[in-house]
């Protein structure tokens, strides 16, 4: 294994716990694009560019997106609720 | 259930599972040795077969085609189940556009946001291009390209500008895209039918392996899913923005 390969792995398994340990919805969205950047720096230094590519676009594009409107939403019908 | 009972109920699980798992993980090859014949075989073959440079590429949208058109069609099923569940429904209304116009703006978009807004979705919209039409070459393609090309749009929206994102894409026209994207595909296959008698035979002229027009129908397979993709993510995201700043409840 390379040294490089050891890093990204042990970045990872810092990276979860942390996706986990976030309580804060909106925070975790953002540290779950993170950690996504790390997946992708995982499948890059494993040479799978293209999968690489796929995991950027999904894990810090779509995914965050996506959460952070669910929540916008469900905020708005809490402040409706008042 | 009691915190007790839950927690007791996890243990029991996690012990379970992580028997099987570490059970699993020892008889794995060892790092780095790849047992199966099928990557070595293909890596020898797809460049002289189909005069595709990326391998991978070549897999999707030539040896295993037909797979992708079932992916494909998850996605389009997916975003139309999607517009289905958040249609406007009775009893919600959406607001008028002038009305609180400030609420269609993202909120905290300063001008220094905007602006650099504004200076990327240029560039990202070329990179979208770029990967979309250079799948069969470099690593990348349909789907990758795809949501670049839709991420460009987004940052539209990032800029603060939402109404103008609904303007640069109306809602037909993306829907018309992410059908004629799918159904172009699903026709390329059924173009190797026709010429080649083989549903997905790479029925055009393979080119000069490494050239941008080269690998058959890979690059017209690429650029179909590309704007299927694109098509689909923007759906998704204006039917979620819809929910977020437009739609209201009674």
């Amino acid at each position: 294994m390379e040294p490089l390969q050891v890093m990204v792995l042990a970045l990872l398994a810092l990276g979860a716990p942390a996706v986990v340990l976030t309580h804060d919805p909106l925070r975790q969205a953002f540290v779950v694009g993170v950690y996504g950047l790390f997946l992708a720096a995982l499948f890059f230094v494993l040479q799978a560019p293209d999968v690489a590519l796929s995991e950027i676009v999904v894990a810090t594009v779509a995914l965050p997106i996506m959460i952070l409107l669910a929540l916008a939403k469900i905020r708005e019908h809490e402040r409706e609720d008042e | 259930m009691s915190r007790r009972a839950r927690r007791m109920l996890f243990l029991a699980a996690i012990a379970v599972a992580g028997t099987v798992l570490i059970a699993g993980f020892t008889d794995l090859p060892g790092f780095g040795h790849y047992r199966g014949p099928y990557g070595k075989v293909l890596n020898d073959l797809a460049v002289p077969q189909r005069h595709g440079t990326d391998v991978v590429t070549a897999v999707n949208f030539d040896y295993r085609a037909f797979d992708t058109l079932g992916e494909e069609f998850i996605l389009f099923a997916a975003v139309l189940g999607l517009a289905i569940v958040l249609r406007q429904r009775r009893g919600e209304h959406t607001r008028a556009p002038d009305e609180r116009g400030d609420e269609h703006r993202f909120p905290g978009a300063s001008s220094a946001l905007g602006a650099v807004g504004l200076g990327l979705v240029g560039p990202t919209l070329l990179l979208g291009l770029y990967v979309v039409t250079h799948g069969q070459l470099t690593p990348g393609g349909g789907f990758q390209g795809g949501v670049v090309l839709a991420a460009a749009l987004l940052i539209v929206f990032l800029a603060g500008e939402y109404l103008v994102m609904r303007v640069m894409a109306p809602h037909a026209l993306v829907e018309l895209g992410e059908a004629a994207g799918a159904a172009s595909y699903a026709l390329i296959g059924l173009g190797g039918l026709i010429f080649s008698g083989v549903f997905f035979h790479n029925f055009i002229a393979l080119g000069t392996p490494g050239k941008l027009l080269s690998a058959g129908t890979i690059p017209l397979s690429n650029i179909g899913v590309g704007i299927e993709v694109a098509g689909a993510f923007i759906l998704l995201w204006t039917e979620f923005l819809d929910q977020a700043l437009v739609v209201r409840g009674t």
